[in-house]
């Protein structure tokens, strides 16, 4: 293996590190557990072509206009990436929303001669909304698996929150997401703020406690229930026997709340420029 | 009929089923051949390996056997059959109500035909309701909101042209209005796949049923929202419910879900046929038990008795089928297959 080669292969995975930070806002998971990038690949002059594909021809085109847009985002921002070239494939508006996300167009723009103009803004603040709930729940159940009580929760500060060590190591992970997504939002940015606020910034009160992870859970379930749909309708469409199914057993045993919603192994492809093995449709 | 293990016979409605034509030779365009592909991954990726059909089988299928998969080596009692025209992507649509009707007429007493408009053809819409109820009776629609036409990509409950739509549509006692509110055919729209128009369209027609099909999803939540606050408001479980087999932890924490939400009343047992077939999903539902922690935590059951309702007795109630009458009648017609 020539040097030029290792150059590539790392430049690649650091594409794919990056990539990992874009989520299907729907799903509120990110695009390389999905299972949604087909190939990276780093050309000579350091232009990055990813070529996605989703789980239907139809799936909404907002959702994946937002994905390419955000990947186009996150992957110029490496330092050695000239241009990054996100670009869906095998989709009903492939065509428009590649076109639309290399020339920096707004969604209503880019798809003028199909949607109504605007923006997505809303459907964005929509799902942020949505992703932070998640996120929250999944926090607020695993400190009630440890043994805090609603009063300590509500009242809990970052800085508290921050010292809470927990062991399992995907609990780990969704704190800083947690704490990513609250950052996000202007939402607790001092150690004396409280960590546990509704969306629009009000503290939550104990007795409100139940009803309002009553609605959380809804949230969570709808998520959840997309994403494993999502997955084996693209499992389905590469004509692969759905890998996520095999790993459904220890993914339903999640040590926080026992939902399945995040015990997900983060098995990022790092090296291997072609995940899937394509069907030619 | 589906009889239990312990030998009780329980009415089953079929809330959902198709008669469809998506074969190559009706398909318009790609997007005829993309819509019939995305239905064969659903039906690939939710059921179980023995019950996949060969892809041209899917495709298109005939009248002897739909009949013979939902009433014969199915448990349907009565299948509601939804009308869905297609007609940009299908040369003679994808399975209207004239198509629908000739196959359910060989079968006396077993299909609810529904019809299906749309309310931006105006007068004609209007008409068309007319002539659905004169023709064919129907006690309901299908309707689908996000269908493209001409320049418009979808179109909403709430629209003045779905309000005269559906007042002449209580007017006539066509009171059953399913609406696909689920896995979109062209969500184009910033949010095609938005609910809350069912809200509005619910209060103000209080004489109507709305049933959701899909459960709202990919908008389970939002639905589950509506749906507590709206007396006739209902939910279909086609989609939610192939998820029994590959994932019964999912089906279980979303059937938890909408018994605390909307309530065994108000929820309807629908196969998709030909996505899925009724046996096995009847099957799973009835031998199915909420976990332990599921129940505890949403304070609800899936007892026999709320698994009848959803089986049958809802679908029953909304269309007007009297039980007793139908099984005594089914029970003196021998399937027309065997009689040859």
């Amino acid at each position: 293996m020539g040097a030029p080669l290792l150059e590539h292969d790392r430049k690649a995975s650091e594409v794919w590190k990056c990539l990992a930070s874009v989520t299907d806002p729907e799903l509120d998971e990110a695009v390389t557990e999905l299972g949604f990038i087909e190939h990276v690949t780093v050309d000579d002059n350091d232009g990055v072509d990813i070529v996605f594909r989703l789980p239907t021809y139809w799936c909404s085109a907002n959702f994946a206009f937002l994905m390419a847009d955000d990947m186009r985002k996150a992957v110029s921002s490496l330092p050695w990436v000239r241009e990054a070239r996100p670009r869906l494939r095998d989709h009903m508006v492939a065509e428009e929303i590649n076109r639309g996300v290399r020339e920096g167009k707004p969604f209503g723009e880019a798809l003028k001669d199909f949607a109504p103009g605007g923006s997505l803004d809303e459907l964005r603040e929509k799902f942020h909304r949505k992703a932070f709930e998640r996120r929250q729940e999944f926090m607020i159940l695993a400190l009630r698996g440890v043994g805090f009580e609603d009063p300590a929760i509500c009242r809990m500060d970052l800085r508290s929150f921050d010292d809470i060590d927990f062991d399992a190591e995907e609990v780990a992970r969704q704190k800083a997401r947690y704490r990513q997504i609250l950052a996000e939002r202007d939402l607790g940015a001092l150690p004396g703020d409280r960590a546990f606020v509704t969306y629009e910034g009000r503290p939550i009160r104990p007795h409100e406690m139940t009803p309002y992870l009553q609605r959380l859970r809804g949230v969570r379930i709808n998520m959840e229930f997309n994403s494993a749909l999502c997955r084996g309708l693209l499992a389905a469409r590469n004509g692969e026997p759905d890998v996520d199914k095999a790993g459904g057993a220890s993914r339903a045993s999640c040590a926080a709340c026992g939902s399945g919603c995040a015990g997900q192994s983060v098995a990022l492809p790092v090296v291997s420029a072609e995940k899937h093995s394509i069907v030619p449709s | 009929m589906f009889i239990t293990p312990t030998g009780e016979e329980i009415f089953v409605v079929d809330g959902h089923t198709h008669f469809w034509d998506g074969s190559p030779a009706n398909q318009l365009n790609i997007h005829g051949k993309q819509f019939i592909d995305c239905f064969y991954a659903y039906h690939s990726s939710l059921s179980p390996k023995d019950k996949l059909w060969p892809k041209d089988q899917f495709e298109k299928y005939s009248a002897e056997q739909m009949y013979q998969d939902l009433f014969v080596d199915g448990p349907d009692d009565m299948a509601i059959v939804q009308s869905t025209y297609l007609t940009e992507f299908y040369k003679n649509g994808f399975n209207t109500i004239d198509r629908n009707a000739e196959m359910a007429k060989k079968y006396k007493d077993r299909f609810i035909v529904n019809g299906a408009f749309d309310p931006r053809d105006g007068e004609r819409a209007l008409e068309y309701i007319h002539y659905m109820k004169e023709t064919f009776g129907i006690k309901g629609v299908k309707l689908y909101t996000a269908e493209w036409k001409g320049d418009s990509r979808g179109w909403k409950l709430t629209d003045p042209n779905a309000y005269r739509c559906f007042e002449l549509c209580a007017k006539l006692g066509i009171t059953n209005i399913h609406v696909h509110k689920g896995p979109t055919i062209i969500p184009l729209d910033k949010d095609a796949f938005d609910v809350h128009d069912v809200d509005h369209a619910a209060t103000d027609f209080q004489g109507l049923n709305f049933i959701i099909e899909h459960c709202g999803l990919p908008r389970l939540d939002d639905f589950c929202w509506i749906a507590v606050q709206e007396t006739n408001v209902f939910g279909g479980l086609a989609v939610a419910l192939p998820f029994i087999h590959g994932r019964p932890r999912y089906f279980a924490e979303v059937i938890s879900e909408l018994l605390f939400w909307v309530g065994e009343d108000k929820l309807l047992f629908g196969s998709d046929y030909a996505i899925w077939t009724p046996r096995w999903l009847v099957e799973k539902f009835w031998n199915f038990e909420l976990p332990e922690d599921l129940k505890q935590e949403h304070g609800v059951d899936l007892t026999p008795q709320a698994k009848k309702k959803i089986l049958g007795l809802n679908a029953a109630r909304l269309y007007g089928v009297d039980v007793e009458a139908q099984k005594a009648k089914l029970a003196k017609a021998p399937h027309p297959i065997a009689a040859g």
